[in-house]
């Protein structure tokens, strides 16, 4: 079985910032927006590096979304910076109407997303943006797992033509994938072979998965893992095959059941392959203070929940 | 009536409380905190006129908003040596399971808490409710907020001072905390504010200025004024001119401190600058 090792503890966000920092020297066309948030979204580099690229809006996240529209007119790729909750749910009406509407090449870029920003509480914690976001025609909606991910999806974006929402958030998780990766949007990644369950994670869960396939293996179970980084488009293929052998699955994410990752998968496999599916995630529920890793405990989105939604999936087949 | 040395005493005692709350979790926003103590300790003390208990409704008495929930420690700590909650709550602050969420909501029913806030800019327009559920009610008590300066460049703010002055919300006082700073920078390097007190005044609102936001005579002096202002026909507001991170000497005058904890040395350095004395949770 294919292992991963850690190559030590980093955080998402600052791939964010190191993919922008390299988009600044590749691409003359980038420019970034942040609204007061410079520091937390690792946008200093950029802005230190080409100040006439750069636009700092203030706390005023409408019209950040507005100025990047129109941005865009000009020929101009706008990546906006502030955290997940004020990306999304805070101007979803500008996004729907002057971005995906509008179909405008803005890719929103969002840190601190799910329970693990920690301490700030639920006012802060969205649990609802891959909903909100996939539920907008042509969105690509994109939840990298690591650093080295992050930072090769930012990358990638750039090159994508059309609205973007790029979703990651703030501890340090370990680091797992290569640092010279290519990024793919939409296509799925085999991670670890397995007959038994299928594994489908996004973002700061896919390490979990990873960590749980150890004790599923220790007792005789098989967990084949698919890294879905992009949950739409979503690779509807992958998870069908993957199914098609193993039988049964569980989706994994930092995010509302309702609307999230699973929801999706559960819509391609009724339609194509009807199979037993558990889900890791929250339980139409707000967050709350805590650090990271009691939150993921109390909330159940860790390796251990993960482990024991596939004992139970299994038995479900 | 409080003293002002009484009042001085007890922002002495709430300073050294959101030292030590923010220390423990190590996350929180101390400079914010610091800056409005005064202020808060003023209010809650002299200024409004409040009911024992706390009822949702808060009919007969006088109504607070946080409109910057960042600002949650000096919130928690004068709610909780004014009677809400046990002082020694304090101690649970940003935990898990805990009421003292990181910013303040109404999930948890912390007593003294009617609103959640925390994603900036929706106070003003909440506050604004209750000050016509207030007239509704033949209720001629008062509302106040507070937001940050920075938290104004928020557009949603503007919108609720058009219709404040439009719909003639004259029982309501929004104070804003003028210290110069947010998180990137002082407000004139992010995004300069321009003339708060031309701005307020052009959109219909009266306006009184308290040049030393961190004197708690001057807050007293300045929130009477204000108060007589009221009934009037016109939202009053009041501009705070305070220092961010205000008793603690290395944390004066700068944004830096805005959401970062001290480490051990530097707590002790501003409990030492800040003597006990109503006594720690
Ligand atoms: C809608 C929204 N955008 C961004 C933030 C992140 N944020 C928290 S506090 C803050 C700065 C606030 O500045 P100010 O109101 O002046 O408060 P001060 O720093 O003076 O305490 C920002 C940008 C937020 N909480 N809500
Ligand atoms: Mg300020």
């Amino acid at each position: 079985m294919k292992t991963y090792e850690n190559q030590g503890n980093k955080d998402t966000r600052s791939g964010f910032g190191a993919g922008l920092t390299e988009l600044g020297q590749t691409n003359e066309n980038v420019v970034a927006l942040c609204a007061d948030l410079i520091g937390s979204l690792k946008m200093d580099d950029f802005k230190k590096n080409h100040p006439e690229r750069f636009y700092q809006v203030g706390i005023a996240e409408a019209n950040m979304i507005g100025l990047a529209a129109g941005l865009t007119i000009g020929g101009k790729i706008p990546f906006t910076g502030t955290f997940a909750n004020f990306s999304t749910g805070r101007v979803y009406d500008q996004i729907r109407q002057s971005v995906a509407y509008s179909d405008k090449n803005v890719k929103i870029c969002a840190s601190h997303a799910g329970l693990t920003l920690g301490e700030d509480g639920a006012t802060h914690q969205i649990l609802e943006d891959i909903g909100l976001m996939k539920m907008l025609p042509g969105m690509t909606v994109i939840n990298p797992c690591d650093y080295n991910q992050t930072k090769a999806a930012t990358i990638a974006i750039a090159e994508h033509h059309g609205p973007v929402y790029l979703r990651f958030g703030r501890p340090k998780v370990a680091n797992f994938t290569p640092f010279d990766q290519k990024f793919e949007i939409g296509k799925a990644l085999h991670l670890v072979d397995g007959t038994d369950v299928t594994i489908v994670a996004t973002g700061h869960l896919v390490w979990e998965a990873l960590e749980a396939v150890k004790t599923l293996n220790e007792k005789g179970i098989s967990a084949e893992v698919i890294n879905i980084h992009t949950i739409k488009p979503l690779d509807a293929k992958a998870i069908i095959d993957s199914v098609s052998k193993t039988k049964c699955i569980v989706t994994a994410e930092e995010h509302n059941h309702l609307g999230g990752l699973g929801e999706s998968v559960a819509r391609v496999l009724s339609q194509h392959k009807p199979t037993p599916q558990e889900f890791i995630a929250t339980n139409d529920t707000f967050g709350e203070s805590g650090t990271p890793a009691q939150l993921m405990e109390k909330y159940g989105l860790n390796a251990n929940a993960i482990v024991k939604a596939c004992e139970k999936v299994i038995k479900r087949k | 009536m409080a003293t002002t040395q009484q009042l001085e005493d007890i922002t002495t005692q709430v300073r050294r409380d959101i030292l030590r709350m923010v220390h423990k979790v190590n996350s929180g926003h101390p400079g914010g905190s610091l800056g409005c103590a005064e202020f808060f300790v003023t209010l809650y003390n002299e200024i409004m006129d409040r009911k024992d208990g706390f009822d949702m409704d808060g009919i007969g008495e006088d109504l607070f908003f946080l409109s910057n929930g960042h600002i949650s420690p000096v919130y928690y700590s004068v709610l909780a040596r004014t009677g809400y909650f046990p002082v020694n709550e304090l101690n649970t602050f940003r935990l898990i399971n805990s009421r003292l969420q990181g910013h303040p909501t109404t999930h948890e029913d912390l007593p003294g808490v009617r609103i959640a806030s925390g994603s900036l800019g929706q106070g003003m327009s909440v506050a604004l409710g209750a000050a016509q559920a207030k007239k509704l009610n033949g209720d001629n008590h008062l509302v106040y907020s507070l937001h940050g300066d920075g938290e104004l460049q928020e557009g949603q703010n503007w919108e609720a001072i058009m219709y404040a002055a439009g719909n003639k919300v004259d029982n309501i006082i929004s104070t804003i905390d003028l210290n110069g700073q947010q998180i990137d920078g002082s407000t004139d390097t992010v995004l300069p504010l321009g003339s708060l007190r031309d701005k307020f005044e052009a959109f219909g609102w009266t306006v009184v200025d308290i040049e030393e936001g961190n004197n708690v005579d001057a807050i007293l002096k300045g929130m009477a004024e204000a108060k007589s202002l009221t009934g009037k026909g016109k939202p009053v507001c009041v501009l705070l001119k305070t220092v961010m991170g205000n008793g603690v000497d290395f944390m004066m005058h700068t944004h830096a401190w805005h959401g970062k904890a001290p480490n051990d040395e530097q707590l002790a350095e501003g409990l030492s600058q800040n003597p006990e004395t109503l006594g720690d949770y």
